[in-house]
């Protein structure tokens, strides 16, 4: 795990990921509630639902970590706006340490249906935390492949012309109604070394987590697991010659909630 | 079939949830407290005659121990009983004391089209303060009803049953008449129920498939079989307890307004004959009815008499209504079962002899799995030999009928998924003799739609001079509804010829029921030889089914036509249609 070394927050994008979407949400439900009180419209029309558009937080992570390099906190978020065909959808997740990010980032999509399963994602990438604050353009593509697999896989371009890829893969395997466990795979390639990140070039880190969640109602729900992470090549020699592991395990406890 | 475990444990407050408040509903919350033996007098009051002044308004209600707000009609939910005799004319001033705009829509009757009470098509709407009045001549009789057709007023209680007698003297005389009102009522605001399906549409299904079941059918049928069941549907992402989009979860099944603890009742003497108008003003859910230890003979379908045909159960989608005849001998009670489709809950009633004793309500049936035919339609040579057992599905997955994602369309018509269609049926299945998921082989003799044959024929025995073909079609993941893949907004009206006999044709491209309603003309039903069936103002299309029927386009003016699960219809399952 990354170590921050110069703490310069720029939790700017991090509180408007987090805190600006629920506000949507909640004003979603609000004008929903308010429709008792609002004044008839001049004409009167189908009152039809079929164009609204509608909008969601899911925080999938918010867990505190505990591993060979330390403890901190970790999340996953994903917010969207918008009505069957097109949506906003900012993505977030990052980890950090004794109040620092050490890294993360928050993206923004405008993300298009264009299958039954499939939506594509055009947007933009920040990245937080420890080293160059990178800008990246991002296209990617999102959905449900056969046998309920969410796929999640997005291509970078840098200002400095660097090029990057994740791909992150969620399954949902329901032991009850209400307990449930989930395995997700994620893997981050770049094209060129970053040193001021401490990312290697090629397959960079992968990481596979294994939560069990009891959801106390399909709203929120409380998860412990497990974390395995792991660098490759470069990233792992940076991580050496910081003297830290190149292998982690972490377990995790937290919380899974959408709005 | 395919079983699930019972929920382990039913905590109390959860079990008030579901069988609601003993005195619930209107009367706990204007303070009514009259015995519970008297629950029939709670049922709503009956207005007849010529001349009705209805007043929309909002009432504090409570069915579950929670208060919440009710849209009624008169006070009361279900709405008054009107009754009104075939050949008069109604005049029925509609006052609106609500804040925002509403209507009243009379269900299955045949009238001028700005008398129809929908929105944006048929009129304005009344706007708030506002008197409107309704004046048409009744040319019909039989069972029927009436709802909103703004937002979501419907779904909150504007709803209520309408009696036409006839102008001679009803083909079966009873001794007692009773309406039997079935609707699903739920504390939530239905516009936050829909936001919710569109962010998950699983949220209200609370039997989906576990491991516990799958350990569970391995232990039954072996490893590969229990794979074998599951592979098809995991292939192609739909989910096989997909049977009602909205479930016990939120909603308490209500009879006339009476909870399933509050128990609505009604009276007989042995040996009597009764007459049971049942009505579903459901917004989202499908009944599977029946009265243990009582054949029902059903007389007439959606208030068009047909011939009497005896069943142990029935199955009514939201906005059909049945007539049954039941003649009970013994002095005892019996239940009026009603329970989901998807078994997550239940409204019953009881009938009896003396007030105060019960019958004993029966188990819910297990939750079944949809079957492959459900998904598939017309499985070839297996289509009519009533192979319904998941037990014999195996290597479905080369069946001729199939048309997976992603493949090459092979039928004639255009047959791509799109961000709008997650599934379409190649062969659909035409057969009226399907009970339908949940309901085959269980040992009772279930209603078909092969079992209705109105009396009298067609009202127009003109063959039709042309098919309008409409796909229903859905993607249940991102929680849209429309036919042919084009919403409401998105699409020109269907025009229709006035004068002319046409055929509407529609194939069911999901693995869910579409009740269908075409506003102020008839849908013929055919069989799939073309024949003469019934006639319906709402037809409940199957998962993957084929069905059509005739239709004479003698009303001119604006038409709604759509689905009648209410969150099919705001997500867009929705036409105008044009006769002109």
């Amino acid at each position: 795990m990354k170590r921050r070394i110069h703490a310069r927050p720029r939790y700017a994008w991090l509180v408007f990921a987090i805190l600006g979407i629920p506000c949507v949400s909640a004003a979603q439900d609000m004008s929903a509630m308010r429709m008792h009180d609002e004044p008839p419209p001049a004409m009167h029309s189908m009152d039809m639902n079929d164009q609204a558009a509608y909008g969601m937080l899911l925080v999938d992570q918010l867990e505190f970590t505990h591993g060979y390099d330390g403890n901190g906190p970790r999340w996953e978020a994903e917010a969207w706006y918008g009505d069957d065909s097109d949506k906003l959808w900012l993505r977030s997740e990052g980890e950090g340490s004794r109040g620092r990010i050490d890294d993360g980032d928050v993206e923004a999509f405008w993300n298009h249906a264009v299958s039954a399963f499939w939506s594509t994602q055009l947007g933009i990438r920040h990245d937080l935390g420890e080293g160059t604050h990178r800008n990246w353009a991002a296209f990617g593509l999102e959905g449900l492949a056969p046998y309920w697999v969410e796929l999640e896989a997005t291509g970078y371009l840098s200002d400095a012309g660097r090029v990057a890829a994740r791909g992150r893969a969620e399954y949902t395997l329901r032991f009850t109604q209400r307990l449930m466990l989930q395995p997700e795979f994620e893997i981050n390639l770049y094209s060129k070394d970053d040193a001021t990140q401490r990312i290697g070039g090629g397959v960079s880190d992968a990481q596979l987590g294994l939560r069990l969640r009891y959801e106390i109602t399909r709203q929120f729900a409380p998860y412990v697991g497990v974390v395995w992470s792991r660098g490759f090549g470069t990233t792992a020699g940076f991580a050496r010659i910081n003297r830290e592991p190149v292998f982690d395990r972490q377990f995790v406890a937290g919380v899974r909630f959408w709005f | 079939m395919h079983t699930f475990y019972p929920p382990s444990a039913v905590d109390l407050s959860r079990r008030r949830f579901v069988q609601g408040l003993a005195l619930g509903g209107t009367a706990a919350a204007l303070g009514l407290l009259r015995p519970v033996r008297a629950a029939d007098h709670l049922s709503s009051p009956v207005l007849s005659g010529t001349d009705f002044a209805l007043d929309i308004a909002q009432m504090p209600v409570n069915f579950t121990g929670t208060p919440s707000i009710a849209t009624v009609v008169n006070g009361s939910l279900p709405g008054p009983v009107l009754r009104w005799k075939e050949g008069s004319q109604v005049r029925l001033r509609v006052t609106n004391r609500l804040h925002v705009p509403t209507s009243i829509h009379w269900h299955g009757i045949v009238l001028p089209f700005n008398m129809d009470g929908v929105p944006g098509i048929s009129f304005d709407g009344i706007s708030p303060g506002e008197t409107f009045v309704y004046q048409f001549h009744v040319r019909q009789s039989g069972t029927y009803w009436y709802h909103a057709h703004s937002g979501y007023q419907e779904q909150t209680g504007l709803l209520g049953a309408l009696i036409i007698e006839p102008q001679g003297r009803e083909r079966v005389v009873a001794d007692r008449d009773y309406v039997v009102v079935l609707n699903d009522w739920s504390d939530d605001n239905p516009a936050s129920i829909f936001a919710r399906l569109k962010k998950n549409s699983g949220y209200y299904n609370t039997a989906q498939p576990t491991m516990a079941d799958f350990i569970h059918d391995a232990h039954r049928v072996g490893l590969r079989e229990a794979f074998a069941m599951r592979k098809m549907w995991n292939a192609m992402r739909m989910n096989p307890t997909d049977l009602s989009d909205v479930s016990a979860y939120t909603y308490t099944y209500l009879m006339n307004g009476q909870t399933p603890a509050g128990n609505w009742t009604g009276l007989f003497r042995p040996g009597e004959k009764l007459r049971l108008r049942i009505i579903n003003g459901s917004g989202m859910t499908i009944f599977d009815v029946r009265i243990p230890g009582l054949k029902m003979s059903v007389i007439s379908a959606d208030g068009q008499d047909v011939e009497p045909v005896s069943v142990d159960e029935f199955r009514i989608a939201p906005a059909e209504t049945y007539d049954v005849i039941v003649e009970p001998q013994d002095d005892r009670a019996y239940t009026l079962f009603a329970q989901s489709i998807d078994r997550s809950g239940y409204a019953r009633g009881t009938l009896t002899t003396r007030y105060g004793v019960e019958a004993e309500v029966p188990a819910m049936d297990q939750r079944l799995w949809l079957s492959m035919e459900d998904m598939m339609g017309d499985m070839s040579s297996h289509a009519h030999s009533g192979m319904h057992d998941m037990n014999s599905m195996q290597g479905m997955q080369d069946m001729p009928g199939m048309m997976m994602h992603d493949h090459a369309p092979a039928a004639p018509t255009k047959l791509k998924t799109e961000p709008g269609v997650d599934m379409r049926v190649a062969n659909p299945r035409t057969n009226l003799d399907d009970p339908g998921a949940g309901l085959r082989n269980n040992g009772r003799r279930v209603l078909t739609y092969a079992d209705l044959h109105t009396i009298g024929g067609p009202i127009d025995p003109r063959e039709p001079e042309r098919d309008i073909t409409l796909r229903l079609t859905g993607n249940m993941e991102r929680y849209m509804w429309s036919f042919d893949g084009v919403k409401f907004s998105d699409a020109e009206p269907i025009r229709f010829k006035h004068g002319e006999r046409l055929r509407l044709v529609l194939i069911n491209d999901t693995m869910m029921h579409h009740p269908l309603h075409l506003h102020g003309m008839w849908s013929e039903v055919e069989n799939a030889d073309g024949h003469f069936q019934m006639r319906k103002h709402t037809v409940n299309v199957q998962p993957a089914q084929q069905i059509s029927y005739a239709i004479t386009a003698d009303n001119p003016g604006r038409w709604a036509y759509h689905c009648h699960m209410l969150f099919h219809m705001e997500a867009g399952m929705f036409r105008e249609v044009v006769v002109a």
